[in-house]
């Protein structure tokens, strides 16, 4: 159906080489590599500022990058603007549609730039807004918004399609809702890459993902392999309770170290003692003995297993997002 | 749909449409508003007999009894008495009388402010009653014919100004606002990303506004001749093209002062800045011959002040097509820089 999925297909979707974009005083993007297989779905994972946007609106041709080589689909913006305009399609972060046009007058604005492509009663049947379709934008949920811009992007039946943040700001179920659409756009056979700082977003759509950090890539890889990278099985957090005013846990990260067989690493936030371990159950008792001896209190014990945030964590001393 | 050509441009061209009358206050303020206005305006200045000219009457100079009877039986007049000099001040002052007649023995003396038109003419009336009833004789017989046309009333004054300043404010605040509202939502940068043409985007703006003008020209011209009579003496052609290449005009303004701002309220500003200087002197609601003559060239040059000439010329002298040369030139002008320098700086992101 789509041109993506025709075999031999030389060219990735994507290509990026040392790509520069500076603004007044801060390196947005900062000499950053990528490449995007055909039939891939692509995730940028990073906090806010990493530079996901600025590189994604490159991609997209609505930024220009100060050096650097972007291929898209094998054609340059330089050459091939047009073309490329025909075959992608794009969802910023936060467009903002006319709230006075109905729904499917929105989609059917936008379907009117495309020479083929499918029709706005599918599209709007595909993104579940059939009902609401004569209904103005401006009565619309933030999921339907998003839905909405996801159809939007659809219009011109792209072989690539670039999601800007799709499910940042709605609630877990819309954004469920929208997982199960990117997915479906996936085993459809066309390319995307989406940008996010949800980790269990990445997780769940990618096959691989990219994490962004100061313009950079500063790993990349499957989920899975980005995970298992990190070494460890588990994650332990312990909340340390505070004993006449003073929170003892830095003597508890000592304690720790010197005590607690398998422990990769600790990390002290706050109040709370976080250790990757490789194995919980030869871990967790002795820590637990090692506590008790030292005489610190447990306010709260979490164990997990490891995400792509706490690979994150692992490569930057930070946390995707300030909570 | 897609069978006929340039679907893009249709679809736009049918957005602002909808974009438009989706909204009530747009459509108050294009339509109603200037209808409103007219009606006002329309009454307050309607054209009657002269007033009669409040003289006041100094009481505590010197009687003479028989010149106020005199001043008294003028029909054109109304005479109050002021017994104290103070009383009669405060009067002159807060403009109840327009002037004091202070009778001496064997002369008169008038006070009054030569700065206010009314008191020079009240002081001629005065006078010559008085000078009659002191025993003037009229050396030449006079009486009045009384013409009343069409045309030179206020209302037929006005009604040419706010049909051009309302294809100003249509044209520049369309346009602008709804451009700096869709790169402000990002909605800009959105169609960028699409194959849409990009002069098709902006051309949308300027065919829907020709469909609108019509509509506005026929509201507003049609309300003042069924309403007031307004005269529309010269052709009417001339009338629809000075309105379409001032509306045009007035369009690519709007354009510019939206090329580049990101906030509704950097647009409104420089929007303002643009057409304030063409409220205050373009000769909307009075004639613009009354500023000094330096700066004469400058309201003449200006798009606003070209339009209402070229229309008062047309409705109410009779101009044809070659009568408002001149205006029509100054307003494309306008048209031709404005849209080159809006294509220019224009900004999608």
């Amino acid at each position: 159906m789509t041109q993506g999925l025709v075999p031999g297909s030389q060219s990735p979707a994507l290509r990026l080489r040392d790509l520069r974009r500076e603004y007044k005083d801060v390196r947005a993007v900062d000499g950053l590599d990528l490449d995007v297989a055909i039939g891939e779905c692509f995730g940028l994972l990073g906090p806010n500022g990493a530079g996901k946007t600025t590189t994604i609106e490159i991609c997209e041709g609505l930024n220009q990058p100060d050096a650097g080589v972007v291929e898209v689909l094998g054609l340059t913006w330089a050459k091939s603007a047009d073309q490329l305009r025909r075959r992608i399609g794009v969802s910023l972060q936060e467009t903002q549609f006319s709230e006075k046009l109905t729904v499917e007058e929105t989609v059917g604005l936008f379907r009117s730039f495309y020479g083929t492509g499918p029709s706005v009663a599918l599209l709007l049947e595909q993104v579940q807004l059939a009902d609401k379709r004569r209904g103005r934008v401006g009565q619309l949920s933030g999921g339907q918004r998003q839905r909405l811009a996801l159809a939007i992007a659809l219009v011109g039946e792209p072989e690539l399609l670039f999601l800007d943040e799709p499910t940042t700001g709605l609630d877990p179920q819309s954004r469920r809702q929208l997982w199960d659409l990117i997915a479906g756009f996936r085993s459809e056979g066309r390319t995307v890459i989406l940008t996010t700082h949800y980790m269990e977003e990445a997780e769940r759509l990618c096959d691989r993902v990219a994490i962004v950090d100061r313009g950079r890539i500063i790993a990349q890889g499957t989920p899975r392999a980005l995970i298992s990278d990190l070494g460890a099985e588990q994650v332990i957090e312990i909340a340390v309770a505070a004993n006449d005013g003073v929170t003892p846990v830095a003597p508890a990260a000592a304690a720790v170290q010197a005590g607690v067989p398998g422990v990769l690493d600790t990390r002290v936030e706050g109040s709370v003692l976080s250790l990757r371990v490789e194995r919980l159950h030869t871990s967790l008792p002795s820590l637990l003995d090692v506590l008790r001896r030292e005489g610190i209190q447990i306010e709260e014990l979490r164990t997990h297993a490891p995400t792509l945030e706490d690979v994150f964590v692992a490569l930057t001393g930070r946390h995707l997002r300030d909570e | 749909m897609s069978n006929l050509p340039r679907p893009g441009l249709r679809a736009l061209i049918l957005v602002r449409f909808r974009e438009f009358f989706r909204e009530p206050e747009a459509v108050f303020w294009v339509y109603i508003f200037p209808i409103l206005l007219a009606t006002g305006l329309g009454i307050a200045f309607r054209s009657q007999p002269a007033e009669r000219v409040p003289v006041g009457w100094a009481e505590w100079t010197n009687r003479r009894p028989d010149l106020f009877a005199a001043l008294e039986g003028d029909s054109s007049l109304v005479v109050t008495r002021f017994a104290d000099s103070a009383s009669a001040a405060r009067a002159l002052r807060n403009g109840r009388v327009t002037l004091l007649v202070l009778p001496g023995p064997d002369s008169l003396r008038y006070r009054l402010d030569d700065t206010r038109p009314e008191a020079a003419a009240g002081r001629l009336r005065v006078d010559d009653a008085l000078q009659r009833a002191a025993g003037r004789l009229d050396r030449l017989a006079t009486g009045n014919e009384i013409v009343r046309e069409r045309g030179s009333r206020y209302i037929d004054f006005l009604l040419p100004g706010l049909l051009g300043m309302n294809l100003m404010g249509s044209g520049i605040w369309g346009t602008g606002f709804a451009i700096v509202d869709a790169r402000k939502k990002k909605l800009l940068k959105r169609l960028a990303a699409t194959p849409m043409s990009r002069s098709d985007y902006l051309a949308s703006f300027l065919l829907a506004q020709l469909v609108l003008l019509c509509l506005e020209v026929g509201t507003i011209l049609g309300f003042g001749v069924l309403a007031f009579g307004v005269p529309v003496r010269g052709s009417l052609g001339a009338l629809l093209l000075a309105c379409t290449i001032g509306s045009l005009a007035f369009g690519g303004l709007g354009l510019l002062a939206a090329a580049r701002p990101r906030t509704i309220e950097g647009a409104s500003g420089l929007m303002n800045f643009i057409m304030l200087p063409m409220w205050v002197l373009s000769g909307v609601f009075f004639s613009a011959s009354r500023f000094p003559d330096v700066i004469q060239p400058v309201i003449r040059a200006l798009p606003l002040t070209a339009l209402v000439d070229a229309l008062r010329a047309i409705m109410l002298e009779g101009a044809s097509f070659a009568g408002v040369g001149r205006e029509l030139l100054v307003l494309t002008i306008w048209l031709a820089v404005s849209f080159a320098l809006a294509l220019r700086l224009f900004r999608w992101q």
